[in-house]
């Protein structure tokens, strides 16, 4: 009887804290409605599903409670039923796939007209890289990255002194504009993360990764790793800010190029690997981002 | 027909197996330590998995004192921190869960449910348990080495789990990767164990489909993880050669504190699908032995047949075989080709159809039944409502589109604690207080037991159920801190107390369960032989607990399946397997002999 009653308790107070607790998807600031949407279908669904299972049983266990002079049913197997229920469920699932794949038709399909943006991670900071005026990003490789030359930029590429290069700073994205974020990391696995704007993917040392998006909605937004990449993970943020058309060209006409910024390496002037005092700097910052975090 | 073939009538004599003498133990050494008895293997893995589980069980408590009160423990920094997610993930589920479900009860109840005398290779079995206890302690060890243990996180992805940057790089990952490696090699000797057991040491008249479901589910499970561990062993292996021989399997070039590493052209996706072709089977591992035995208890206790038999059988064999083809469902978010998304959506999916009929099964089974509210009970019921719970939220993780945003957020976490930590072991402890009567002699106490599940149950769903609502905030996983942010309300800090506290209290209610087992060994009510009058072959031994050998001088004779509860015109509401027909008492109205099987079983 308790039990009973505890069990529809559980499923009331389950969709009660559903409706009513404060907490939910934060506002969407990108055009991934369909996955909130597809969140929702899933918990109409299933949703039900749960409920009734759990009504069900709360009604067995009172109305088949134990008394001396009950036996129970012998009954081993009703095919019927088990064919209506396998029926049943196929169509629920069949539900929850055909608009979740519908909408992943969606994701892995890159619009042509998407503006690339790169996003290059490393332990513990978010950089990023636009192409200039050719709207080309220039190749890059990680055997090239020294401190006059971070990003790893092929300078013999024609497409390359042009790049547009944000270090440490915030990163701007127009609004509406279809955009193809590639991402790149120097070291190990990260997971560039935007909570409002829903997708998020990888960054994969060794290879370039990629997801795309239409900011939908101004503002700005955190930046979270959410792939574990050592003791710095939680400290590793940054921002983006999704600005109107005049606002972002007014932001891009300040940024400053490959060439500009790093003159030497951009016209092919090899300089010796990276050194430890960058890193060093880095590691600095990193630890009071985590006391300033405490 | 005369080509050979069979006639019609031609009978074929069952092939008699002549007994084998068991090594019977002349020393204490021999008989409780260096024990071949399948049963004191079993009571060795119990205990040990079980101390170790303590452990994970106290990370766990430091970490949600890290996230409930972030500011207040100085002892907890993010290296320590990582390194308690790390060991508490690894420990649980290979280390607890795996040796709990098959190294303990497998060795205790395959023997005896399928009317053996022992397991078919009882020295090999010794030494699976010796070389997983050997894995335990080397894990052990890696907390106390230079550096500490590895802050790799459980899935121990490269390159970050043997780069500068994580905790416990020195010593720490390469303790862990021997210990699993040693783990594996220990397993294995037990697992080749159980599967040949299932096959061959089975009782007269035990067909396979007269098997109890706990027989099946720990059989297709060891099948599973004998396919599923040796992807993880390669994997520990090759991660172990880049780590200290400077191979690249999984390592590429990369940029270290300023430094390009010697590594070059490794692909650390490559471990990822190496990992979860092994870690997707594993949650079946865990699972399948779970829901052999929910189905037992529950049959037992409602005094009804289970429903559907046959297609709870296939169920187990489906799952079994569809959990080898869902493994990038871990990776949506991995950089993979996209298009595997497809795929892997597709297949996770359907895997819900055998998994939606076991519980459809467990409840029907409730109904028209005659329901005793015992502790075994009342945890397999509070384990149908977490694993539902669990599962559901395993369609939102499945269905990729689904998975992007709620990947790598605290609603993971939550799903697969709910369906693979708390209802495993919520059936773990179902079956401690379902078989404890038999291992010991004595019953659990009721009261501390009643104690010991209420809290455990709703303490375990207040802790999971609102964690889900922090992933659809936003907040991420593995987090040493959440720090300042523009989406996180302050009232998620609150959620989080909260669910520390919760923790802790769960946490309290199974010292009492711990001292519940120590004490009712001693002082406990006697049990008696079959105190749940069930029917299969563990409770009709001739001692209790049953000696080497498992049974008396005859090994029984099984003329039915394991569900005969409540058959009409029978007067008792059980009858065991190995009772003869001859011997089941009609009620008066009855004539004719007793119904075996249910014919269905023969079609």
């Amino acid at each position: 009887m308790v039990l009973a009653i505890v069990l529809v308790l559980l499923a009331v107070g389950s969709v009660i804290f559903h409706f009513w607790s404060p907490w939910w998807f934060t506002p969407i600031a990108s055009n991934w409605g369909s996955m909130d949407d597809a969140i929702n279908i899933t918990f109409a669904i299933t949703g039900v599903a749960y409920i009734a299972v759990i009504l069900f049983m709360a009604y067995c266990i009172y109305k088949y409670r134990h008394r001396e002079d009950r036996r129970a049913d012998y009954e081993p197997e009703n095919t019927k039923l088990e064919w209506w229920l396998t029926w049943v469920t196929a169509a629920g699932v069949v539900g929850l796939l055909t608009p979740g794949l519908i909408a992943w038709n969606d994701f892995v399909t890159v619009p042509e007209d998407a503006a690339e943006f790169e996003v290059v991670g490393s332990q513990w900071e978010w950089n990023y890289r636009l192409p200039g005026k050719d709207g080309k990003l220039g190749k890059t490789n990680i055997k090239l990255i020294s401190d006059d030359n971070p990003f790893g930029i092929n300078p013999k590429d024609p497409n390359a002194r042009d790049d547009i290069l944000i270090e440490g700073e915030d990163l701007h994205l127009p609004l509406n504009q279809p955009i193809k974020m590639l991402l790149r990391s120097v070291d190990v696995l990260h997971d560039f993360y935007v909570p409002q704007f829903r997708a998020k993917m990888d960054l994969v040392p060794g290879m370039v990764t990629f997801f795309w998006l239409t900011p939908t909605r101004t503002g700005t937004f955190d930046i979270l790793c959410a792939e574990l990449c050592g003791v710095g993970h939680h400290a590793m943020r940054g921002s983006v800010i999704v600005d109107d058309k005049a606002a972002y060209q007014k932001w891009l006409q300040s940024q400053k190029t490959f060439a500009t910024l790093y003159p030497k390496a951009a016209a092919g002037i090899k300089q010796a690997a990276k050194s430890d005092a960058k890193m060093k700097t880095v590691l600095t910052a990193n630890t009071q981002i985590n006391e300033e975090g405490k | 027909m005369s080509n050979g073939m069979l006639e019609e009538t031609q009978v074929i004599p069952l092939a008699e197996v002549e007994e084998v003498d068991l090594y019977h133990a002349h020393h204490w050494i021999t008989k409780y330590v260096f024990c071949q008895d399948a049963k004191v293997i079993a009571i060795q893995y119990s205990a040990t998995a079980i101390l170790i589980g303590l452990v994970g069980l106290v990370l766990s408590w430091l970490m949600r004192l890290q996230l409930g009160f972030p500011e207040v423990f100085d002892f907890i920094d993010a290296e320590s921190y990582y390194q308690y997610v790390t060991m508490h993930g690894m420990i649980m589920v290979i280390y607890l869960l795996t040796a709990l479900f098959l190294g303990g009860f497998g060795n205790y109840l395959i023997p005896l449910m399928v009317g053996a005398r022992d397991m078919v290779f009882p020295y090999m079995n010794m030494i699976s348990y010796w070389v997983y206890l050997l894995a335990v302690i080397v894990l052990t060890v890696s907390f106390f080495v230079p550096g500490g243990a590895s802050g790799a996180g459980w899935t121990l992805y490269p390159p970050q789990a043997i780069s500068e940057g994580t905790p416990g790089i020195d010593g720490g990952i390469i303790l862990m990767l021997v210990s699993l490696v040693l783990f594996i090699i220990g397993f294995t000797m037990g697992g080749l164990n159980y599967v040949v057991t299932v096959l061959q040491a089975r009782a007269r008249g035990m067909t396979l489909m007269r098997m109890p479901l706990t027989v099946w589910g720990i059989f297709v499970a060891t099948i599973l993880a004998l396919l599923a561990f040796p992807a993880l062993f390669v994997a520990g292996v090759m991660m172990l050669l880049d780590r200290v021989l400077g191979t690249s399997f999984f390592m590429p070039e990369m940029i270290v504190q300023g430094e390009m590493t010697s590594h070059e052209n490794g692909s650390p996706l490559l471990f990822q699908h190496l990992f979860w072709f092994f870690g997707h089977p594993e949650v079946y591992i865990v699972a399948l032995p779970a829901f052999g035995v929910v189905s037992d208890i529950i049959s037992t206790h409602a005094r009804k047949n289970i429903f559907g038999y046959r297609m709870m059988v296939w169920a187990i064999v489906a799952i079994g075989g569809l959990s080898f083809i869902v493994w990038a469902h871990h990776m949506y978010v991995s950089g993979m080709n996209p298009y595997f998304g497809f795929f892997f959506a597709t297949t996770t999916l359907i895997i819900a159809v055998p998994t939606a009929l076991k519980m459809y099964n467990w409840v029907l089974t409730l109904y028209k039944g005659n329901i005793h509210l015992s502790i075994p009970m009342l945890f397999c019921i509070a384990f149908i409502l977490t694993f539902l719970n669990g599962g559901i939220t395993g369609l939102f993780l499945g269905n990729v589109i689904v998975d992007i945003p709620l990947s790598d957020t605290m609603f993971v976490v939550a799903h697969f604690h709910m369906v693979m930590g708390i209802a495993p072991v919520l059936v773990i402890f179902a079956a401690i207080y379902h078989w404890f009567p038999k291992m010991s002699g004595r019953m659990l106490h009721e009261g501390w037991g009643q104690f010991h599940f209420w809290i455990t149950f709703l303490g375990s769903y207040l802790i999971y159920f609102p964690m889900h609502y922090l992933g659809f905030v936003g907040v991420p996983r593995r987090y040493f801190e959440i720090g300042e942010t523009a989406f996180v309300p302050p009232s998620a800090a609150t959620l989080n107390e909260f669910i520390t506290v919760m923790v802790l209290i769960v946490g309290f209610a199974q010292v009492v369960f711990m001292a519940n087992i120590i004490i009712s060994i001693f002082k406990g009510k006697p049990a008696g032989d079959n105190p749940w009058n069930a029917t299969s072959l563990e409770w009709q031994t001739a001692t209790t607990p049953p000696g080497h050998g498992n049974f008396g001088d005859e090994l029984p004779v099984v003329y039915r399946w394991a569900y005969a509860y409540s058959m009409p015109g029978v007067e008792a509401d059980f009858v065991p397997q190995n009772m003869p027909p001859g011997e089941v008492k009609r009620t008066d109205s009855a004539t004719g002999p007793v119904a075996e099987d249910p014919p269905e079983l023969h079609q």
